[in-house]
């Protein structure tokens, strides 16, 4: 009789706490909700989305530059994660052996472990060097007619730098998945193919494009929600200066960066600390979005092979 | 025949492809490794590793070491493992023991476990500090662990429950029919069994704790001081090196690159060490 009570103990506290813990998300949420209301109410949407004033003290709160400038920073480490990823994760499982590709996956989950705050050290001493010293002065002498690349900064902090620090952060994720969705599709398939006589990246066109071409995608998504709530890598080499980003090498100002510079003086100021609490719900929702999505996808492939 | 030549091109410039893209993030990885490891070894010394800062960080008395942000960072992510683990671990078990396979509770809680590991950690950082707020709470190493805990929450549930579905059905079943609870056969055959893949979870989520700066950055707060209270704020690796690094002084710009060496080299050790733990595993896995 004991047993049995402690039995159903067990089990009732246990669904209990699984309940507390999936419904962390909505309070999280709703708790940012409740806070960034107030602004929500006192400010028009159109000032918090679409003018680029952002002045505290002066009551003013255009979100603009930072919207823009996260997203400016996620789309240049995207530029260079995915082909590199996507390539790394072709030659992987198609072209690597199988005990090279198995001595490296440990290392992968290295890399992807390692400290945000390191990729942020590493930013500072080699890539905002680089960025300064050469392609800066390298892009205005010769390619200043490109517009994307018309700049008037003068230091290597800039949105190219953050991007570039981004795009090694999340390259281990977006490798990780995507070489787990390749080796998923079916080697019978791969084996056909190259018994008929096509070559190795003929297979990889014609069936690992189309059977894990979702996967890919949703690997590229949680690459991409990592990139864009990331604060501390960035926050280091992004050059934190408000303004709307005319070219990848302004300096720029992210959403995580903004809430990470001021929490120490948003009490001071009138509707400052709800204006913070707003970025940081547009981050989150942002980002439940995309892993909502890659999780979809994810999850409708695993019931394909299952 | 120009047909046949023009395919076998395409596959040598696409091997060739790949194999560049590898090899340059490769040597980029290797030569960041390179570059922390260089410029941090140069200040790594017993002073370094033996004593909290002299002075203010910002006063012109530079003496002393980095003691009070490694001892954070150890009494912080340790609590926080422990915690998260306390709080994770039954619920893989429920979800491994208790539900079936198929279960669609079971499913809804692994999804709320991969939103959760995708929410950034400044989003933690500032739900907490506005809890903070509204509790009147300062910033204290307690409001760190806590935050952290639920940081590591979801990576902890994430590669527990892995673990636990690679020991098979058989082993419960076996139990069960032996009359044992469900209870028992959690704690005395599936926990047992995983083990040391659960230690493996533990030091994964310990591993990220360690290095993140966006969620303790508002909750744990910084200090020069050596950790003494639950209730004082206490200094952490990630944002020794984000402070120091931060200043003019090249001395402390030095101790921030130290930090970072040190920080990697505990991320190094406890991905190694997870690694084994898994291999043990799987070698000890009844099949």
């Amino acid at each position: 009789m004991l047993k049995r009570t402690e039995d159903n103990f067990t089990r009732n506290s246990m669904f209990i706490l699984s309940i507390l813990v999936s419904s962390l998300v909505v309070i999280i949420g709703l708790g940012l909700f409740l806070k960034s209301r107030f602004i929500l109410e006192q400010v028009s949407f159109k000032e918090l989305f679409f003018l680029i004033k952002w002045q505290p003290q002066a009551g003013s709160f255009g979100f603009k530059p930072f919207i823009l400038g996260t997203i400016w920073v996620t789309l240049v480490a995207i530029t260079f994660a995915v082909p590199a990823s996507i390539f790394s994760a072709i030659y992987l499982s198609e072209y690597a052996s199988a005990k090279f590709r198995n001595s490296l996956k440990p290392v992968l989950d290295l890399l992807a472990g390692i400290s945000p705050v390191i990729f942020g050290v590493f930013g500072v001493l080699a890539i905002v060097p680089f960025v300064g010293n050469y392609v800066l002065p390298f892009a205005i002498k010769f390619l200043h007619f490109i517009p994307l690349l018309d700049t008037s900064n003068f230091t290597g902090f800039s949105i190219f730098t953050a991007g570039i620090v981004l795009a090694m952060m999340i390259f281990p994720i977006i490798t990780q998945v995507a070489e787990e969705v390749i080796r998923n599709t079916p080697q019978e398939m791969r084996d056909s193919l190259l018994a008929l006589g096509a070559t190795r990246w003929e297979v990889v066109k014609c069936i690992v494009f189309k059977k894990a071409g979702a996967g890919i995608i949703a690997a590229i998504i949680l690459g991409l929600s990592r990139a864009f709530g990331e604060t501390i890598a960035v926050l280091m080499v992004v050059g934190n200066v408000v303004q709307l980003p005319k070219s990848v090498l302004d300096a720029g100002y992210t959403l995580p960066a903004l809430i990470a510079n001021n929490y120490g003086e948003m009490m001071s100021i009138p509707l400052y600390d709800s204006a913070l609490m707003l970025a940081a719900l547009i981050l989150l929702l942002v980002t439940v979005a995309f892993n909502i999505l890659a999780w979809g996808i994810l999850l409708r492939i695993e019931r394909q092979y299952v | 025949m120009s047909k046949i030549k023009k395919r076998i091109l395409e596959e040598k410039l696409f091997k060739l492809l790949s194999l560049v893209f590898f090899v340059t993030v490769a040597m980029l990885f290797i030569f960041m490794l390179g570059v922390i490891f260089v410029k941090g070894v140069k200040g790594l010394n017993l002073e370094t590793l033996t004593q909290a800062p002299k002075c203010g960080y910002y006063s012109g008395a530079l003496g002393g070491g980095i003691l009070n942000a490694i001892l954070g960072s150890l009494y912080l992510s340790v609590a926080a493992t422990i915690l998260a683990g306390l709080i994770s671990i039954p619920v893989v078990l429920y979800l491994n023991v208790y539900l079936r396979k198929d279960s669609k509770f079971a499913t809804f809680i692994r999804f709320s476990f991969d939103v959760l590991w995708g929410v950034p950690s400044i989003v933690y950082g500032a739900f907490g500090f506005m809890v903070m707020i509204f509790l009147h709470a300062r910033a204290s190493l307690l409001a760190g662990i806590i935050v952290i805990a639920f940081l590591e929450l979801p990576i902890i549930s994430r590669v527990a429950d892995g673990i636990l579905k690679m020991v098979p059905k058989e082993l419960k079943e076996i139990s069960l029919s032996l009359g044992a609870t469900q209870w028992q056969t959690a704690i005395r055959v599936v926990l047992k069994q995983a083990f040391p893949g659960i230690l493996t979870a533990l030091l994964i989520g310990f591993g990220r704790g360690v290095g993140d700066a966006a969620a303790v950055m508002f909750t744990a707060g910084y200090t020069d001081s050596l950790p003494s209270s639950l209730l004082r704020p206490v200094a952490t690796l990630p944002l020794a090196i984000f402070f120091q690094l931060g200043t003019p002084f090249p001395e402390l710009q030095q101790k921030g690159y130290t930090s970072a060496l040190i920080l990697m080299l505990v991320i190094l050790f406890i991905s190694i060490l997870s690694r084994s733990l898994t291999k043990v595993f799987q070698k000890n896995l009844l099949r």
